[in-house]
């Protein structure tokens, strides 16, 4: 339940930057270790790829790649608030954050079905 | 004004015994035309229970006075129509959030107006009564700038609708910061690097996430999230400034 | 919480992880067509300086970057302050950074992966 006073659109976007950066946060350990599987000798990497392969790993990826668009697209809108001259935009902006993001996510998902 | 034979439900914060424990009370008040919030809270505390407590003055807008929590929402309560802000007609009346209660819908404003002064938000002149008047133009882009930020009644409004004033007890908040916007953009001010100092601090103007809750609330239309970007960019310029000066 | 030199390591950070974001994000759509392999990726990064440089400048960026906005969720929602928020900041940042270059060091010069 969304308290009455956050019910408004630049809020929510607040609230998607800070929940995609958290989540991308505790995703990136893992993400480095797997990487540094590839030192080994035993193939540890490619069983993890094969693994990764099931449709339910892929979808878990379009996931991923949503929250890095949608902290990287809305990462850019507040850096121009914060640094361009003020855009009474605001909420147009937000929005085509989100509607790129899902292109690239969905673009993504095409690519690796 | 004449009752409409309708009746409104209005949920009230009562405080307890301890000013912050309490308890919602319901009353019952006849529907107006053209009422405002603010005329619904007087007309309890006429009508119904003596010993209400809350704070009002000019009842036009101008004073910053009489700002609640209204069905979760920070507003000025004169100049707010029931009409607007009825749920099924029902309203939930609730002190400004963000701040001390000292009784019912009474807060205490000293942790807001501390931070106007901790926030610079002061005027340092720089001419005595023997000078002459500074001259500024008009069109001068300083003071286009203020003049944007200028209008703010203290009212609060834009201290309770922020989610960083309420994680971050030494945020100064948008109302303050955007005072020392306003004076960041006077030419007759002589504080501009203890100004500068004094909002890059651990509770400083950088702690702002852009929500824009108190740029959505204004009840004045201004833009304090706007302010705040504009010293966050003054800020940053200075940190350069003085690196290539040192 | 943020003072100015925070704010401004987070914002730098940003700034250079733009085009390396926009990169890594062709880079994955382009080489998950047809599946991973071990041996596709290491064909790619092995011996690169090209890529040493660009996942090395990333993994910097990055660390610096999750630490500042973990230390900022920390503080406001977590209630973490003082000395113990210090710590919890220099520990992700390292943890991130040797984490990362472990990687990037593995991709780069893992010899017998096949």
């Amino acid at each position: 339940m969304i308290a009455p006073h956050r019910k408004h659109a630049l809020w929510l976007a607040y609230a998607l930057h800070r929940a995609s950066g958290l989540a991308l946060a505790v995703f990136l350990p893992v993400h480095f270790y797997v990487l540094s599987l590839a030192l080994t000798t035993d193939g540890r990497l490619d069983d993890f790829l094969i693994w990764s392969d099931q449709p339910l790993v892929k979808f878990a990826e379009f996931g991923l790649i949503f929250l890095l668009a949608i902290h990287f697209f809305g990462g850019l809108r507040l850096m121009a608030l914060e640094f361009l001259p003020w855009s009474p935009r605001q909420k147009t902006y937000a929005a085509f954050a989100l509607a790129g993001s899902f292109f690239v996510s969905c673009t993504f998902l095409l690519s690796a079905a | 004004m004449s009752a409409d034979g309708r009746i409104l439900k209005i949920s009230v914060w009562r405080s307890g015994a301890d000013a912050d424990a309490g308890s919602f009370q319901d009353f019952q008040v006849p529907a107006n035309q053209h009422q405002t919030v603010l005329d619904v809270v007087s007309w309890i505390q006429q009508n119904q229970d003596p010993s209400l407590s809350y704070r009002f003055a000019c009842r036009v807008g101008m004073c910053g006075s009489c700002a609640m929590m209204v069905n979760g929402k920070p507003r000025w309560t004169c100049r707010t129509h029931v009409k607007k802000v009825l749920e099924d007609g029902f309203m939930r009346i609730e002190p400004l959030r963000n701040l001390p209660v000292i009784k019912d819908l009474v807060t205490d404003m000293d942790p807001f107006f501390d931070k106007w002064i901790a926030a610079e938000g002061v005027f340092h002149p720089t001419k005595s009564r023997h000078d002459a008047f500074a001259s500024i133009k008009p069109d001068n882009p300083a003071r286009i700038e203020a003049n944007k930020a200028v209008e703010c009644i203290n009212c609060a409004v834009c201290f309770a609708a922020c989610d960083v004033v309420a994680n971050n007890a030494d945020y100064l908040g948008p109302a303050a910061l955007n005072r020392t916007w306003s004076l960041v953009n006077d030419a007759r001010d002589g504080g501009q690097a203890a100004r500068l100092q004094a909002i890059s601090q651990s509770g400083g103007c950088h702690n702002c996430h852009s929500q824009q809750g108190c740029t959505n609330f204004c009840p004045n239309e201004l833009n304090p999230t706007a302010s705040i970007a504009g010293l966050k960019r003054k800020t940053i310029a200075t940190m350069f400034k003085r690196g290539q000066h040192a | 919480m943020l003072d100015a030199r925070l704010y401004l390591a987070q914002r730098l950070t940003a700034l250079i992880m733009a085009p390396l974001v926009l990169t890594h994000i062709v880079v994955i759509i382009y080489a998950v067509r047809g599946g991973l392999s071990a041996s596709e990726i290491l064909a790619r990064t092995q011996g690169s300086i090209l890529w040493l440089a660009f996942y090395g400048t990333f993994v910097v960026a990055v660390s610096v970057h999750a630490a500042i906005g973990l230390r900022v969720i920390a503080f406001e929602m977590l209630k973490i302050k003082g000395a113990a928020l210090s710590i919890l900041f220099w520990g992700i940042l390292a943890a991130l950074l040797y984490l990362g270059f472990s990687a990037v060091y593995a991709v780069t010069f893992a010899e017998a992966a096949t």
